[in-house]
């Protein structure tokens, strides 16, 4: 198997990485105290996604890897997404 | 033949490694050899499984306390359906036979975590002793059916607790299976065999797989969650608690209805293997059956709610997945298609492995027919938990697996074996199966449509007629199993030995390496060039 | 080749390696993705009751976890970074951090349950079964989930305990460290759940 010379971050990209996930989760945290109503709930999803992202991209390597891990886990989270949607036909419609 | 040569020569079957007798099998990471690991402990659960449904038949040849009361027939069906699903079918042919060939067809030494793919046949034996101490301890075998329905799984005093913990061992194994063969499909292939050019066993296994990987853990923590509320009371689905039982469903048939495809997919790969051998002709639509399994595999995860279409799940919900269900059903015709339009025209060869998938086919499109009845609305309303459903999966799941299970065996027999079968003991078993099971499905779906529910052991007596032909059916496919088994093992030790590499004439690469293969299957990995299938 | 026959194909592919790392993380996703199901349906259902409930949380520790967490996150990249440069001591100091911190959220969440179910606050409790409905559901489920999470922390702390065995062993080195980089990967799924965790318990109301 021809070994490819793996991409290195750098440990100045890490600490970057780090600071943003920490900022987002002071965000979060601050939002919270907003009273946002139903918002709410919207915003800390997609606060977390953001996060999820983050870490995905950057600290799991999907950037620099084989695409194929990125494939894989796009279709993962789709497939969950839409189980979930699938779901509240039933909850929604009670 | 000299039996000294040296070892790289010698099959699989003899070679010496680090430990010797039983241990060289039970601690070999040989795909080979733990293949044939499954395929005898399956031999055996089977075995125990088919005495239980025969003895439930017995109990329904006539109306009333026959040989047994409710609480036992009960018992008899819940563990007849927990090792029939959870250690059977779903392991099935991707353990014993995607073991066995998976390397061989697309041209490896062995999968690509061979000791991962050992612990995996350790813990499922491991999951079967669970699950079979719930048949000794505590206050008697579960009763639940395979199903584990929420609120009675945890309101009943039975040993619950056992089977769930099994079957999610069982889960485990079947995960670490799959990561293990999507790995070798990815790395393993060899020089030149590209996607499009890997037969269609492979590519089903590799469907299944991915199936394995991501509905499994969903039953795991389904099932995980009932043994919490069993022992430490957390409130999930106990409507007392303020759970909703119906979720209980959704999760379980969120895995399960993908599961009925971890249980199909690779059947259908290996009728797609057959047909074209014993036509002598290349296999009609490749593409389209490698797009139906993958779209199965992935529509298949939207459809779990027709099982639940009388639970009192909301309106809409209903329309859905009525609609879904019936979307499943088109890659599945399409590949029925495509199996009648190989034979078409084809020089028909009829050997036993042929006969196993003609009959296939044949039951496979009942099974879906019946199965596309119950995807409608209006008519599951009045079939739902009646003969008609277990006539419909039984159509699917023995009719689909079982039989493309026994073709599998025929069809790879002198290759893992190096010894032929009996051709004649082969086919009378067949025949004398194959009308077995139809006289003991058939008229289920008869009695379900004049409305005989399922898991009750007693009946109305304007059922009796029916249920002594299904009766009768089931001992006549009982003396088919085992003159098929019997015929098997007997030739597996005292066959006339062959080392012919090719028996059929097959196109694939599992027939050019030696018969019975060698340890790491190949001295040279071979190279592909050609598409599978290639007949002139 | 004859004294071991089995394993004369012993052969490394660490990015299949990988690859099995990735999909066993996909079953991970699905099987905490269905925590978060029941957990949406039950919220969807209570909501007022869910609303209370993630008051009774204690955001300080909540948030303290999270950062913890994430910092844990980072340092494990960096032990990564760090064994590809071929730097040991780095690797094992980085790596070192990460052992600590993952031992000090599982020492928060002790503390954190124990006051909890000191006031009879756990499944099957005196004081939560005198609740309603939802708030029974949401702590259930925070035992639950929270508590499955720990688990996964917990043996992620002996995956790192190995894997620093083999560091100093130089059995993971600058041209082999798939065992490190996997860890790591899994480290991150840990970190990964924990992100969508905190917000829905602690947080929303
Ligand atoms: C053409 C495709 C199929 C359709 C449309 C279909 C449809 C259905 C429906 C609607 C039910 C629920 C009946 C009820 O309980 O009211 C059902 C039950 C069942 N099906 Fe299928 N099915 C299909 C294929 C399969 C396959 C391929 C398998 C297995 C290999 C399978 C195995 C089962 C099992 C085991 C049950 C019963 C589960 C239980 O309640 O114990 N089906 N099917
Ligand atoms: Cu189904």
């Amino acid at each position: 198997m021809s070994q490819e010379k793996p991409h290195i971050s750098s440990y100045r990209s890490h600490v970057f990485v780090l600071a943003a996930l920490i900022v987002l989760t002071g965000i979060s945290v601050a939002v919270t105290t907003l009273e946002l109503g139903r918002l709410d709930t919207l915003v800390a999803m997609l606060i977390a996604g953001a996060k999820a992202g983050i870490v995905l991209v950057w600290f799991m390597h999907l950037k620099f890897d084989n695409k194929l891990y990125t494939i894989f886990t796009v279709l993962v989270i789709v497939v969950f997404l839409l189980v979930l949607y699938v779901t509240f036909f039933d909850y929604s419609y009670r | 033949m000299s039996e000294s040569t040296k070892s790289n020569h010698e099959s699989f079957l003899e070679y010496k490694g680090k430990y010797r007798g039983i241990l060289g099998w039970i601690l070999s990471t040989d795909h080979k050899r733990i293949g044939l690991l499954y395929l005898y402990t399956m031999l055996v659960f089977f075995s125990v499984a088919a005495i239980l449904g025969l003895l439930m038949k017995i109990q329904l040849i006539a109306p009333g306390h026959t040989i047994m009361g409710p609480a036992t027939y009960n018992a008899m069906f819940t563990m007849h359906g927990i090792i029939m699903i959870f250690i059977i079918v779903v392991p099935g042919l991707p353990a014993v036979f995607g073991n066995f060939f998976l390397p061989l067809m697309i041209g490896a030494k062995d999968v690509a975590f061979p000791k991962l793919n050992l612990a995996s046949w350790w813990i499922y034996v491991i999951g079967i002793l669970i699950v079979l101490t719930s048949q000794f301890m505590g206050d008697g075998p579960p009763d639940t059916g395979w199903t584990f329905y929420a609120p009675y799984s945890f309101q009943t005093p039975a040993n619950i607790v056992p089977a769930l913990v099994g079957a999610f061992v069982l889960g485990f194994s079947s995960i670490l299976t799959g990561i293990n063969f999507v790995v070798t499909i990815h790395r393993l292939r060899a020089p030149g065999m590209k996607w499009l050019k890997m037969p269609l066993f492979p590519w089903t296994l590799y469907a299944t797989a991915w199936i394995q990987i991501l509905a499994t853990p969903v039953i795991g923590i389904t099932l995980l969650l009932t043994v919490m509320e069993r022992t430490l009371g957390v409130g999930i689905f106990d409507p007392a608690l303020g759970g909703d039982p119906i979720l209980y469903q959704h999760l379980f048939w969120i895995y399960s209805h993908p599961a009925v495809y971890i249980m199909i997919l690779p059947g259908m790969g290996v009728i797609s293997e057959i047909l074209p051998v014993f036509s002598r002709k290349r296999i009609y639509g490749y593409k389209a059956i490698v797009l139906s399994s993958l779209a199965i595999a992935f529509v298949g995860y939207f459809v779990w709610g027709h099982h639940m279409f009388t639970s009192g799940m909301s309106g809409r919900a209903l329309f859905a997945f009525s609609f879904l269900t019936f979307l499943v059903a088109i890659p599945s015709a399409i590949k029925v298609f495509n199996w009648v339009a190989t034979m078409y025209k084809g020089s028909l060869i009829f050997q036993t492995p042929f006969f196993w998938a003609v009959s296939f086919v044949f039951v496979f499109m009942i099974g879906g027919f019946s199965g596309l009845t119950l995807g409608s609305l209006a008519t599951n309303v009045h079939l739902h938990d009646t003969h008609f459903v277990v006539a419909h999966f039984h159509f699917i799941v023995f009719g689909g697996t079982g039989f493309s299970f026994l073709a599998a065996l025929h069809y790879w027999f002198p290759k893992m074996f190096g010894r032929m079968f009996d051709a004649s003991w082969a086919n009378m078993g067949w025949l004398i199966f194959f009308a077995g099971f139809l006289a003991l499905y058939l008229p289920m779906f008869y009695l379900g449509i004049m409305g005989m529910p399922r898991r009750y052991y007693d009946y109305l007596p304007e059922f009796h007629g029916a249920n002594i032909l299904s009766s009768l059916g089931a001992i006549l496919m009982i003396g088919g199993a085992l003159i098929i088994i019997v015929n098997l093992v007997r030739s597996s030790r005292y066959g006339e030995k062959t080392n012919d590499k090719n028996p059929w004439g097959g196109k694939t690469l599992e027939w050019q390496a030696d018969t019975p293969p060698t340890l790491e299957n190949w001295e040279d990995i071979p190279e592909v060039t050609e598409k599978p299938y290639e007949y002139k | 080749m004859e004294k071991n026959a089995e394993h004369t194909h012993v052969h490394r592919d660490d990015e299949g390696d990988k690859l099995g790392m990735w999909l066993f993380i996909f079953t991970e996703l699905l099987l905490f993705g269905m925590l978060f199901l029941v957990y949406a349906v039950y919220r969807y259902r209570n909501p007022v009751a869910f609303q209370l409930g993630g008051e009774e949380l204690d955001v300080f520790l909540g948030t303290l976890n999270t950062v913890l967490l994430l910092v844990s996150s980072a340092t494990v990249a960096m032990s990564i970074s760090a064994i590809q440069k071929g730097l040991k001591k780095h690797a094992l100091v980085f790596l070192g951090i990460t052992l600590l911190i993952a031992v000090v959220f599982l020492v928060n969440k002790y503390f954190e349950w124990g006051a909890k179910i000191e006031y009879g606050f756990y499944p099957g409790g005196e004081a939560l079964l005198e609740l309603g409905h939802g708030t029974i559901l949401f702590f259930g489920l925070y035992y639950v989930m929270t508590g499955i999470h720990a688990l996964h922390i917990l043996i992620g702390i002996g995956l790192f305990i190995y894997v620093f065995q083999q560091i100093r062993a130089d059995k993971i080195h600058s041209t082999d460290y798939i065992w490190l980089e996997n860890t790591g990967l899994y480290w991150h799924l840990v970190d990964l759940i924990w992100i969508f965790l905190f917000p829905l318990f602690y947080l929303i109301h």
